[in-house]
């Protein structure tokens, strides 16, 4: 009935599980007795949960990724822990197979459910804005991605409580994570929660590629759209390319566990470096994924916070596509100790290497724009700056690790961890906050604190620092990764320094939480009234804070790059006699709908009963999932008409505010 | 779909680009690409049948009929053109192709490399992994 689930699945005799769940689960149901007690439900279903609108999507995405953080940071500390006391004959306080799911968990959960959902949100949040129009392509398209996207997430987070999560790394390396070696549910967890996620991703990379092909406001040529949506364009072209792959692969390892096959198992003719090779093939182009959007924040608030256009727009762009092709010609790098031969290792090698200048020219670029600026040292340049120090480290240390013969003395140890991880957080991390501080205002019609803004920059750099430093040396000293227990005292001074570098990020992390609760307490000092508190150049500043269900009632027309900035040079007077020339006509906007929700949750039953082997609630969840399906196809209305008259009223009030009370 | 251009206010449900009479057109295309898809087909199965032909040139004749069909698809089905308002999709066809090829053509010569450099998987002790 219950296939493979019995009460022996919830971890009773581990403390330490039981703990952590029970606190997540006590987490859980405060806030549902919250939302209940005050009966918001009503709210929270028809403005939320099943809105359509492509700004609440995208603080929805953003919201779960903080979430998410806080799950994946927890994990990084426990390990950091571990490793500062188990030396010699102090195990530590971690058993190896706890040990083992922690770093699976932290790594899966940190690059699938952190930092993808934190940039696919910033980009479903901007880009529409950005390219001066009034949605995405996809609008129900988008709802469920977002929800499937949390599946993944709700999967993940329910292998703490029943049952275990994989202990094979965060990329589940066969024979490894083969039925014969890893019999347990951890494994199937891992695979099913990031299948459905997976194809959350791969929708919302098709739809928002589409937007920025096809929907841009007219005038808005290529050559004219912001930075940010080209980093976008090519972060979501590489999404279509790359995901298919990652699913593919699965779906062959799947089959090796639930059919008895063998793409990937060491007997039977099966190869596990096919599966090494293919999960690379997704997993180069999945940090560019991560890291150009990131580029793109850092432009736009470069731009912004110097007063200057973006020096060399065009190299910015070509840098961009560049980046998007070279990054499906280096995937070997992270095998070169496999067995190549010494022609293909070359050229992976030198292609790595290769891939480093367009992301030169960028450094440069953000430079340059600095360069003869007037810097308003706000905290998102705090972290563009923050990052431009350390991303340049981190890449040069990639280039190190890109020559094959370092490379085999380096590989699988502590130097490749300071190496990644000073790539993402200094890249990626501190790219997403940035722009989780640039566009708040623009979501919330409030600016964040800038004081715990600042603290929490300085801790997460000073953190990093801390943490990661030690980390390339050890990896020098020859320290693996993946260590439960260590034998060489000499090293447990440099992993104390570690542990220190984590209470600083926690400290940073600390910073962001009061930072959002002081803000939202005195929001009403901190309103921002014209829309535009940066004194911004694109288009998603020319709306009112927040933006309007349609965002512009009236579509811009756009004549050069920077388009708002340019709009704002013109004369206020003219300005104010055309907003009241204006012909405001009657527009569409897609309905609500909770397709998005109820899909999810029957991937989430489908999900669960794949990884337990209960055959009939899959068909129960597969059924529910096709009808919901037929019921969106067949809906009889999918849009509502905002009269003329309401845009009239909320963009008249929008230029009153600016141009009577605002700042220019 | 929320609508992009004034132009397009009251188009119903239409892609992005799209308008009725393009629809209606496409119609035809639908149809005309089906008959080609079919004899195409339907000429294959007869040329790996039959004994009529010179029996070497079967296989590059199938090969030839593959890249027609594939041809087909790309006109008739996914609308590729050389039109000036198709430059997207072709060019998205092509990224395609290019990806496609990388992976394809690295994974082979990845893998081929590994085989030739390494003793078969057999001859490794893979239980004392555990």
């Amino acid at each position: 009935m219950f296939g493979k689930l019995s009460w022996s699945a919830i971890p009773i005799n581990e403390p330490i599980d039981m703990i952590a769940s029970g606190l997540m689960i006590l987490a859980v149901l405060g806030v549902l007795a919250w939302v209940t007690v005050k009966g918001y439900w009503p709210y929270l279903w028809r403005e939320w949960l099943t809105s359509v609108d492509h700004k609440r999507i995208g603080v929805m995405y953003v919201a779960l990724a903080l979430v998410m953080l806080l799950r994946g940071f927890t994990d990084a500390v426990m390990m950091r822990l571990q490793q500062a006391v188990s030396v010699g004959p102090d195990a530590g306080y971690l058993p190896p197979e706890h040990y083992n799911q922690i770093f699976s968990a932290h790594g899966t959960i940190m690059i699938f459910f952190m930092a993808m959902p934190f940039v696919i949100g910033l980009m479903n949040f901007a880009v529409p804005l950005q390219l001066g129009i009034r949605d995405v392509a996809f609008p129900t398209l988008n709802s469920v991605s977002l929800w499937l996207t949390a599946s993944g997430i709700l999967l993940t987070n329910m292998s703490l409580v029943v049952g275990e999560f994989a202990r094979t790394g965060w990329l589940a390396y066969p024979p490894l994570s083969e039925l014969k070696y890893s019999p347990g549910v951890g494994v199937d967890y891992y695979l099913w929660a990031l299948q459905i996620s997976g194809v959350g991703t791969l929708l919302s990379g098709i739809n928002l590629a589409t937007t920025i092909l096809k929907m841009r406001a007219p005038g808005m040529s290529y050559m004219r759209m912001p930075v940010f949506c080209w980093t976008s364009l090519a972060s979501n072209l590489l999404i279509i390319a790359a995901f298919p792959v990652l699913t593919a692969t699965f779906a062959m390892l799947l089959l090796d566990r639930y059919l008895g096959m063998h793409f990937f198992t060491a007997d039977g003719d099966g190869n596990p470096m096919m599966y090494v090779n293919l999960i690379w093939v997704w997993g180069h182009p999945e940090v560019y994924i991560l890291i150009l959007p990131c580029f793109g924040v850092f432009s736009e608030v470069v731009s912004t916070f110097s007063g200057k256009p973006l020096f060399g727009y065009r190299s910015m762009v070509a840098a961009t596509m560049a980046i998007c092709i070279l990054s499906f010609i280096v995937w070997l790098h992270h095998f070169f100790t496999m067995g190549a031969g010494a022609n293909v290792n070359g050229f992976f090698g030198v292609m790595t290497m290769i891939i480093a200048v367009p992301t030169g020219v960028k450094v440069y670029n953000w430079l340059f724009t600095m360069y003869g600026g007037r810097v308003r040292f706000h905290a998102p340049i705090l972290w563009s700056v923050g990052f431009m120090v350390t991303f340049v480290i981190g890449g040069m240390t990639g280039v190190l690790l890109a020559v094959p013969p370092a490379d085999f003395i380096l590989h699988n140890s502590l130097f490749l961890i300071a190496h990644f991880h000073n790539v993402i957080i200094g890249g990626v991390v501190f790219g997403v906050l940035a722009g989780y501080m640039y566009w708040f205002p623009k979501a919330f019609g409030f600016t964040l604190d800038e004081g715990w803004g600042k603290v929490s920059f300085w801790c997460w750099f000073v953190g990093f620092y801390l943490a990661f430093m030690p980390l390339y040396y050890l990896g020098m000293l020859g320290m693996t990764r993946r260590l439960q227990h260590y034998d060489n005292p000499g090293w447990q001074p440099w992993l104390i320094v570690a542990a220190v570098g984590v209470a600083f990020i926690l400290a940073g992390i600390l910073a962001l939480i009061i930072q959002l609760v002081v803000s939202i307490r005195t929001r009403e000092r901190r309103r921002d009234r014209t829309g535009d508190p940066w004194q911004g150049r694109t288009l998603e500043w020319s709306t009112p804070s927040p933006p309007p269900a349609w965002n512009f009632a009236v579509l811009p027309q756009v004549e050069r790059e920077d388009a708002y900035w340019h709009m704002k040079r013109r004369a206020r007077e003219e300005r104010i006699a055309a907003a009241e020339a204006l012909a405001y006509a009657p527009i569409h906007m897609p309905l609500n709908s909770p397709t998005g929700f109820v899909t999810a949750f029957f991937a989430v039953v489908t999900g669960f009963a794949l990884i337990w082997h209960i055959w009939w609630l899959v068909i129960l969840g597969l059924v529910g999932a096709l009808i919901t399906t037929l019921v969106f196809a067949w809906r009889d209305e999918s849009e509502f008409e905002i009269a003329a008259d309401e845009l009239a009223r909320v963009d008249r009030a929008h230029h009153q505010a600016y141009w009577v009370g605002g700042t220019p | 779909m929320a609508d992009t251009t004034q132009e397009h206010t009251h188009g119903g449900d239409t892609a992005p680009g799209d308008s009725r009479e393009e629809l209606l057109s496409s119609l035809k295309a639908y149809v005309i690409g089906l008959a080609l898809a079919i004899i195409l087909t339907a000429t294959s199965f007869w040329a790996a049948g039959t004994h009529v032909l010179w029996q070497p040139g079967v296989p590059i004749g199938l090969a030839v009929l593959a890249v027609a069909q594939m041809g087909v698809h790309l006109v008739f089905f996914l609308h590729i053109t050389t039109g000036p308002d198709n430059t997207n999709n072709v060019l998205a066809l092509a990224f395609g192709v290019l990806i496609v090829f990388l992976v394809v053509a690295g994974s082979l010569w990845i893998m081929a490399n590994l085989s030739a450099n390494m003793m078969p998987l057999e001859m490794m002790d893979l239980h004392h992994q555990r």
